[in-house]
């Protein structure tokens, strides 16, 4: 997703990316940031809640237009919950980044990718 | 500074924790650029109220109700039109924190009806008349020579003058 933001941007399209890996975003380098801290999933604002959203939206939309400097993040200014629990669970073996089969499904598709890459039909 | 910003979660160590405990060998080596483009807001020449916006997700979109085919196994960027109704929406992506949230409401992730509504209010001109699906892929190279420039392509076509992209 970030590469596509710097591809489009490079393009004359001025890009605002939302997201929710603070540290990924920003390794890469993109030219505007809207970060939310919450679990992966909801980059827009909390489900369910439509004020939230419309506000993390604007805040975007602002950024696009204001932004002077290349690689600017903007923080929304939300919690997730009450306490920083859910940050100690994530990708630990207590709860597996995918599931069984999901995985499988994962591997399977590297695979399939991989064979169509050796025969050159990609 | 807040709680959250001086303790957000650094997922490129924990990815490399996570994946090398699995026994998987080499570490993913993440995208990093010295160099980051900027388009100024300016350059589009009109203000945001006249401005197409397109819309970018890696949420694996799908009609709901509509049986998925099998998967592309080429994963090329696909695209779905922006007015269809979010509920008539669903996500068929695994990879979010299932343990912690749901992406059971589409605006949480892919903000189609706030665009609309902002459309409506005057603070954009347009919304795309369609968004793209962009697989999060391993190779850096597949992203950035194949699902970029299509991405790019489509939205010269439909006239987009700026982008949101929104990473589940």
């Amino acid at each position: 997703m970030s590469l596509a933001a710097r591809y489009l941007e490079e393009n004359g399209i001025p890009t605002v990316v939302f997201g929710c890996a603070r540290d990924i975003v920003e390794h890469c380098g993109v030219p505007r940031f809207v970060f939310s801290d919450f679990p992966l999933g909801n980059p827009t604002g909390k489900p369910y809640d439509l004020d939230m959203q419309r506000q993390v939206l604007s805040l975007g939309l602002d950024l696009l237009v204001n932004a002077t400097t290349a690689g600017t993040t903007v923080v929304t200014p939300y919690e997730w919950s009450a306490d920083d629990s859910w940050k100690d669970k994530v990708l630990t073996k207590a709860q597996p980044f995918l599931d069984p089969e999901d995985t499988r499904k994962w591997l399977e598709r590297k695979e399939t990718y991989r064979a169509l890459k050796a025969t050159g039909k990609i | 500074m807040s709680r959250e910003t001086a303790n957000h979660v650094r997922y490129i160590d924990k990815t490399r924790a996570y994946y090398e405990a699995e026994g998987y060998g080499k570490p993913y080596e993440w995208a990093h650029f010295d160099h980051i483009p900027l388009t100024p807001f300016a350059a589009v020449g009109k203000p945001l109220s006249e401005c197409r916006v397109g819309m970018v997700t890696t949420s694996e979109m799908a009609r709901r109700g509509v049986e998925a085919g099998p998967d592309d196994p080429k994963r090329l960027v696909y695209s779905l039109p922006t007015d269809i109704p979010v509920d008539e929406l669903c996500s068929r992506k695994a990879a979010y924190d299932r343990y912690a949230t749901t992406l059971d409401d589409v605006d949480s992730y892919l903000p189609l009806t706030h665009l609309h509504r902002f459309v409506a209010e005057g603070r954009i001109g347009a919304v795309a008349p369609r968004f793209q699906m962009i697989q999060s892929e391993y190779s850096q190279r597949k992203t950035l020579t194949v699902d970029a420039p299509e991405i790019l392509k489509q939205m010269r076509e439909d006239r987009v003058d700026v982008a949101v992209l929104a990473a589940v």
